[in-house]
């Protein structure tokens, strides 16, 4: 569907992300939080893949192993051709300026005491040997780009609105002409008003710049306008990945189907109607998951298969990909 | 939305932004002037006053104010004005050079023991033991090991004035690392430093651009502070014989000859005791103007 001809451009293979928990007088490792564990997917070029999952399930990790903010514990992560988990330090920096990251908290990612065109222009100092008044040129395109007036350049994070804070964040992001954008819930922070601008923006960056998103978020209606896939992350595993439409409409994983049925609907009658599903009990801990299914301490549809074999992450339909041992059934 | 036709003000210098706020600081704007008339008499005072700082004159011993004598004499009959300005030259120099040494170390230990995690442990303990390390016996061990070398090498006044400040710094800055390590947990932090990393800053440059001048408000308080205690930790090693030689006028030196006499002739105590006071506070002062007008987050109420 979506990748049929299209060009693979993030390939993320069996990424696992690992903290060490210390114990005692030597700190003695005992045991691992497991916030990432064994994650496959593949982003193709110019697409915007959506991750959700509730609070703490792995989805910031996930975005910052893949751009090796973190050190993973395993797996491999491939952009545009080039190893991005093995290269050295040196050849790291020289992929930088292909994988940007938007933050979630505009406030905090800018450096309070930076003006806006010395946070715009750091990566150009980084990567770049622009003259000053290229630089300065650059940084007013940048500023254009993405609806700061020009005479905000000389102006400090803080006398901005959360928006304007996060369009400087978009702005650096896009500094060195990145290719793909981690994007780690870029409008959590933000006002519902502010947060379709910002998301507009993005989508209009995209269709003129040819940008690739990996778009975290627990905003379902959000990742539903945005993106051309979506995952489901349930406990530092991937459930569900399909396309858009087919995701939302026909979810597969029990999980994704709780998830979804949490969705306000805009319609009163169709909202008086809606059938909630309700998960029981809390999230197990990371550190400390069930075994077989990491879902089947709640999943409404458990079975005793499901609490002593893990379900493989297969393909049940095209370009539909599961985690559950309900379709493994089906499927044969 | 601004065309391109309206005026644009291109990036200023950040400093001028600086200046700007530490002009609106009415305590900062008395505090620089009165140091820089402490360091103008100071500097330009022994050009006009011709007056020898170690010449003896019994004849003129313990005098009041007078022309010839502006501040008077001390008990050898020394002009009270030239030792003034001669020991304030050594005071402030050794407070600015022993602070500036006690900053560096305890920024540097600070800032690479917080962003370091390889290196915490180690640096700390090393803080620990310097906290735990008596004083005064230190110093008195420096001064006896060092003191013939150090004045073979620099002169004796040279090679005494860099003991005390190597002395003086080396025993005074854990207290900054100590707080600066703090800080810089906190701030690594940030989202902001991440950002950087993501961009592909390396950590020396992270350091210097991200961390430092977010850090600069403990520093700039511990290094207003550190003159002061500088300035007073040099006129006690004075009087305990460990300092500069007892002919060298310093203002501590100047302070603890005159305790002596301090019922007869009160003024030859109060004057030191002013211009050590003044020169302590003003510095303060600079200090807490410079550290509101280093953060944008002030600048402009």
């Amino acid at each position: 569907m979506f990748d049929g001809g299209k060009r693979p451009l993030v390939e993320v293979e069996g990424l696992k992300m690992y903290f060490p928990i210390t114990a005692g007088l030597f700190r003695a490792k005992v045991g691992d939080v497991k916030a990432v564990d064994d994650v496959t997917f593949t982003i193709y070029e110019g697409e915007t893949l959506g991750l959700v999952g509730e609070s703490g399930c792995g989805k910031s990790t996930c975005g910052r192993a893949i751009l090796r903010l973190y050190e993973p514990t395993a797996g491999s992560v491939t952009i545009d051709g080039e190893d991005v988990l093995a290269a050295p330090p040196s050849e790291l920096r020289a992929m930088r300026p292909k994988m940007q990251m938007v933050f979630q908290d505009p406030q905090a990612s800018l450096n309070p005491r930076m003006t806006v065109a010395g946070i715009i222009g750091e990566p150009l100092d980084e990567h770049t040997t622009l003259t000053k008044p290229q630089k300065l040129a650059r940084i007013y395109e940048l500023m254009d780009k993405v609806g700061l007036n020009r005479d905000f350049a000389n102006r400090y994070p803080h006398e901005f609105s959360g928006g304007q804070r996060q369009r400087i964040g978009i702005a650096r992001a896009l500094a060195l002409n990145p290719r793909f954008i981690v994007c780690d819930e870029p409008i959590a922070a933000l006002d519902v008003s502010i947060q379709a601008q910002v998301v507009n923006l993005l989508e209009e960056l995209q269709d003129s710049l040819g940008l690739t998103y990996l778009f975290i978020s627990h905003d379902l209606s959000m990742v539903r306008h945005i993106a051309d896939r979506v995952a489901v992350m349930y406990l530092g595993r991937i459930v569900e990945l399909a396309t858009r439409d087919a995701l939302y409409e026909a979810p597969l994983h029990p999980y994704t189907q709780a998830l979804l049925s949490a969705v306000p609907e805009p319609d009163p009658n169709a909202e008086s109607t809606r059938q909630r599903i309700i998960l029981k009990g809390d999230v197990p801990s990371p550190a400390n998951p069930p075994k077989g299914c990491n879902f089947c301490t709640r999943c409404p549809k458990v079975m005793d298969l499901c609490r002593s074999v893990e379900p493989e992450f297969r393909e049940v339909a095209p370009g539909h990909f599961t985690a559950c041992h309900l379709h493994n059934q089906t499927a044969g | 939305m601004t065309d391109t036709t309206t005026k644009i003000r291109p990036p200023r210098n950040q400093w001028w932004d600086v200046w700007d706020q530490f002009k609106t600081h009415r305590g900062a704007l008395v505090g620089l002037t009165i140091f820089v008339a402490i360091l103008g008499l100071i500097l330009i005072g022994p050009l006009v006053w011709h007056m020898d700082p170690t010449y003896v004159d019994f004849r003129a011993r313990n005098k009041g104010f007078s022309l010839a004598h502006p501040l008077g004499t001390d008990q050898l009959g020394r002009d009270l004005l030239a030792r003034m300005m001669a020991g304030g030259k050594v005071s402030i120099s050794v407070g600015l050079t022993a602070m500036s040494l006690s900053i560096f170390l305890g920024a540097a230990i600070g800032v690479l023991a917080g962003y370091f995690k390889r290196l915490d442990g180690h640096l700390m303990r090393l803080t620990d033991l310097f906290l735990a390390l008596p004083l005064l016996p230190l110093l008195l061990l420096m001064v006896t090991l060092f003191r013939d070398p150090l004045s073979k090498g620099f002169g004796p006044e040279g090679g005494i004035f860099l003991l005390i400040v190597t002395a003086i710094g080396a025993t005074s800055w854990m207290q900054t690392a100590r707080i600066v390590r703090g800080e810089v947990l906190a701030l690594k932090e940030r989202e902001f430093v991440l950002a950087a990393r993501s961009i592909g800053t390396p950590a020396h440059r992270l350091v210097l651009r991200h961390i430092l001048p977010n850090v600069m408000s403990p520093i700039m308080v511990s290094a207003t502070l550190g003159i002061a205690s500088a300035i007073i930790t040099e006129s006690a090693l004075s009087f305990l014989g460990l300092g500069f030689p007892p002919d060298f006028p310093t203002w501590g030196r100047l302070l603890f000859d005159a305790v002596d006499q301090i019922q007869l002739y009160p003024m030859r105590v109060i004057l030191p005791g002013i211009a050590i006071s003044l020169t302590v506070l003003s510095v303060n002062y600079i200090g807490d103007g410079l550290r509101d007008a280093l953060d944008p987050r002030i600048r402009g109420r």
